[in-house]
């Protein structure tokens, strides 16, 4: 169940902007899966935006309404062999909700996987949008080819606003067709600085790791493609590794193991926050020395790190570097730390200044900024 | 293509804005010798010229934010300029602009391998940052046709792409962090060598802004380690659609090409006359590569010209050797060489949905007689991105005239076939007039509302992207 029994639901852009004009301070709910910011407002439903307006495997394009939900476009497309490339992690059991993630909601949280790694983030496979904007304008910007450089850019500035500008009607994706097989390579026995080490020395090499994580001591490197070409791959890493390294070969074995990384199973239903940190591979260990986690995971080859921390530690002030988001905590420390990083005061600027411009009233999401 | 008058008030104002420029600069870096302004007066769009009021060649982000400042208070439109090669005349000065060139700002500022990163000033070239990463085994992966001149703060401009975007993505999948100088000379940092920034996606809202939203003078950017090797396959089909159906089912297959190009008759037999790479004389023709071990390319390229061979292709060249991959490559990589020589030309980049190819083609043929020019059309079939060559003679009055309307008419077929006005060389002036085309009045406010939050006094490049009477208002609040 969502915390929010939405009040409103949007059937249509019509019936969007006559909502949003009538509504002081609204809460944009898909499915209310992937919110980390505090509640202000009522509750406003995309759900009743929902559809695949267009999907063409041979092209890698896919167009559908915010309110779809992503477990309909996962079954489409694994219909056609194809899959979204960005790997939605799933949020429900480390914030404890059950809702239904909807593809609005993907898209306005910029939801990205382990993949990201290699392919990129969520952000990077989003082609067009179209959303109401606070003063009820329609607005549409990209389209649905992969090239494009018409006009500003407004789709990248969409994902990942966690609706804070308007609410997404509609999403064009890119995805992405599955690989004939996978393997993991699980390497035991290291601790967080040999972890970097490796991941990093992996990375380097020209072998496009999918997946690059380290917990339970464990450094986790996934090859995806070509079976011929991954016994190839797998070999050549074995040699440079100098590790005792186990293989898990095929979907069914690996996908576990990257569920896990994706959804942050570890952390599941333990007492204390959950903090998600972006940071430089190299100053990892310098975090971990710094804030003392009760757990920690790495995801994108170090690039960030998830931690399991006592409740109400400050992350931020114990950062060299980077930036953290506050993903699971009690509202009163969400709302004493604060949610999302704090910006230097330019880009503070900016960012009010654009939502000035979208949302002049300050409507949607006030909990999220 | 009209351009804006030029405001008396600023041009009356020459030598005031000169000295003033002149005390924040360096020696040398302000030029204002009409001789010398001359340079500055056209980009890569070179039918269109005009020398600006002055120009500027900063060495330091500082510098830059003098320059920025100054212009600001004295309301004078400045063009960022980078190396000066859009297509699209991003660059384009007007009489009362000021082009800020960025291109002595060329420093390495840092490389970081183990967390694959290069930090680097915005002038350099697009090629330096592969040659500075290439030793250590990396590279930059955004890699326009230009590249050898380009330099990266027009990459990031114009979110550049290239023939290999199709497995590595464009520039703003590889921009992690920026220094930009704000349009009244506030210096502000966007990003870093994390993989994401916190808050508003503002880093991708700058990438492809055109000089819109600030001058950007240092960049962090993705490298990635260079692959092991790359070899092409050449195909040739006897129509456009069995090579657009054989693209279709490449990009299903699960594999993963570094570029699909494709070109059609009459590129096919300008670059033989041109370049005599020996191509097959056909209507279409698919250059595909792929990369990674030599057993790995095989069998790549085994599978390719499997799925190629259900189209019976009437010819297939599978290299073995790097000789045979540059043979292949050279017809290509000669196309505007090899069109050049039959005239001038105007180089499109549409945008269509892939599954549209063969009947955009069929038109742009039929728009092409209409019109009384030859088009040749060479693109990047992976994702659509075309590159209509419109031929026309300079010479000839009226002659570029027709050749843009014609342009014109090409550009809407592909908005109407569901793509966009331009893949990859921006909008500039060139495509400004049929931006009303692929978007609403609301979309454009919309974007230009972003412009008001950066630039309230539309002082940056302040006469592209927008159609003119669409922003009049917004330029004449200056």
């Amino acid at each position: 169940m969502s915390i929010l029994t939405a009040k409103e639901t949007a059937k249509n852009e019509t019936d969007l902007v006559e909502i949003i004009s009538g509504s002081a301070s609204i809460v944009i709910e898909g499915g209310g899966t992937r919110r980390i910011g505090v509640t202000e407002g009522e509750p406003l439903s995309t759900r009743g935006l929902s559809g695949v307006t267009l999907y063409e495997p041979g092209t890698l394009t896919l167009v559908a309404q915010a309110g779809t939900p992503l477990s309909e476009i996962d079954v489409l497309l694994a219909a056609e062999n194809q899959r979204l490339a960005f790997e939605v992690p799933d949020f429900r059991g480390l914030l404890g909700r059950a809702g239904e993630s909807t593809l609005g909601g993907v898209v306005a949280t910029n939801a990205s996987g382990p993949r990201r790694v290699a392919v990129g983030a969520c952000r990077d496979f989003c082609l067009g949008v179209r959303f109401v904007d606070g003063r009820g304008a329609v607005v549409k910007n990209g389209g649905r080819v992969m090239k494009n450089v018409t006009g500003l850019d407004l789709v990248k500035l969409m994902a990942g606003s966690h609706g804070t500008l308007g609410v997404m009607t509609e999403v064009s994706l890119k995805v992405q067709p599955l690989p004939e097989t996978t393997v993991t390579l699980a390497v035991p026995g290291c601790d967080a600085g040999e972890a970097i080490a490796i991941l990093s020395q992996m990375l380097g090499q020209p072998y496009d790791l999918t997946g690059a994580a380290w917990q339970n001591g464990e450094v986790l490197l996934r090859l995806e493609g070509f079976e011929t070409s991954l016994r190839y791959r797998v070999e050549r890493l074995r040699a440079l590794l100098q590790h005792d390294v186990v293989e898990h070969w095929g979907l069914e074995a690996c996908d576990p193991i990257w569920r896990g990384i994706r959804d942050v199973t570890a952390f599941h239903g333990r007492s204390g926050d959950v903090w998600s940190v972006s940071i430089k591979p190299s100053e990892a260990v310098r975090v971990l020395e710094a804030v003392q986690p009760e757990d920690v995971m790495f995801d994108w080859g170090g690039n960030r790190l998830w931690l399991l921390t006592k409740t109400g530690t400050d992350v931020r002030e114990k950062m060299p570097s980077g930036h953290a988001t506050l993903m699971r905590a009690s509202e009163e420390t969400k709302r004493r730390l604060g949610v999302f990083p704090p910006q230097s005061p330019a880009l503070e600027r900016i960012s009010a200044g654009l939502r000035q411009r979208f949302d002049p009233e300050g409507k949607f999401n006030r909990g999220m900024r | 293509m009209d351009m804006p008058a030029p405001k008396p008030e600023i041009l009356s104002r020459k030598s005031e804005l000169a000295a003033r420029l002149r005390a924040v600069l360096a020696k040398h870096a302000l030029i204002e010798a009409p001789e010398e302004l001359k340079a500055y007066e056209c980009d890569a769009l070179t039918a269109y010229r005009c020398p600006p009021l002055l120009a500027v060649l900063p060495e330091t982000t500082e510098e830059v934010s003098k320059v920025m400042a100054i212009c600001h208070e004295m309301g004078v439109p400045v063009v960022p300029r980078g190396a000066g090669t859009s297509l699209a005349g991003g660059a384009l000065p007007s009489e009362d602009a000021v082009i800020l060139g960025v291109a002595r700002l060329r420093d390495v500022v840092e490389i970081n391998t183990s967390d694959r990163y290069i930090r680097v000033q915005t002038g350099m070239t697009n090629l330096a940052v592969t040659a500075a990463v290439e030793d250590e085994g990396f590279f930059y992966a955004p890699d326009p046709s230009s590249q050898l001149a380009c330099a990266i703060a027009g990459n990031i401009a114009m979110n550049s792409g290239g023939a290999h975007c199709l497995k590595y993505g464009v520039t703003t999948n590889n921009l992690l962090g920026v220094t930009m100088v704000m349009a009244d000379g506030e210096v502000i940092e966007i990003g870093g060598a994390e993989m994401d920034a916190g808050g508003l996606d503002i880093l991708g809202l700058i990438c492809g802004s055109e000089g819109q939203l600030g001058v950007v003078t240092e960049a962090t950017l993705r490298i990635l380690p260079k692959p092991e090797g790359a070899r092409p396959v050449l195909f040739g089909f006897d129509s456009n659609e069995v090579a657009g159906a054989c693209v279709a089912d490449i990009i299903r297959s699960g594999l993963i090409p570094v570029a699909i190009e494709f070109m059609d008759r009459p590129i096919i037999r300008a670059t033989e006359e041109f370049a005599g790479a020996g191509y097959p004389d056909c209507e279409a023709l698919l250059i595909v590569e792929v990369e990674g071990s030599d057993q790995e390319i095989d069998d790549q390229l085994a599978r390719i010209v499997e799925i190629a061979k259900r189209h019976n292709p009437v010819a297939i060249r599978e290299s073995q050797s790097a000789e045979e991959s540059t043979r292949i490559w050279l017809g290509r990589k000669s196309a505007f060489g090899a069109m050049g020589q039959r005239g001038d030309y105007i180089c499109l980049d549409g945008t269509i949905p892939v599954g549209e190819l063969p009947a955009v083609l069929k038109r742009i043929a039929e728009l092409g007689a209409e019109h009384g020019h030859m088009v040749g059309n060479v693109f990047h079939a992976g994702d659509g991105n075309m590159h209509p060559l419109i031929l026309y003679n300079a010479n000839e009055p009226g002659q570029l005239e027709s050749a843009e309307r014609l342009g014109a008419e090409i550009l809407k077929l592909c908005v109407d076939a569901g793509g966009c006005l331009t893949g990859e060389h921006g909008v500039g002036v060139e495509k400004r007039e049929l931006m009303t085309h692929q978007f609403a009045p609301a979309d454009l406010e919309a974007q230009m509302a972003v412009k008001d939050v950066f630039d309230p006094k539309w002082i940056l490049n302040p006469a592209k992207v927008f159609p003119l009477d669409v922003s009049a208002h917004r330029r004449g609040a200056a």
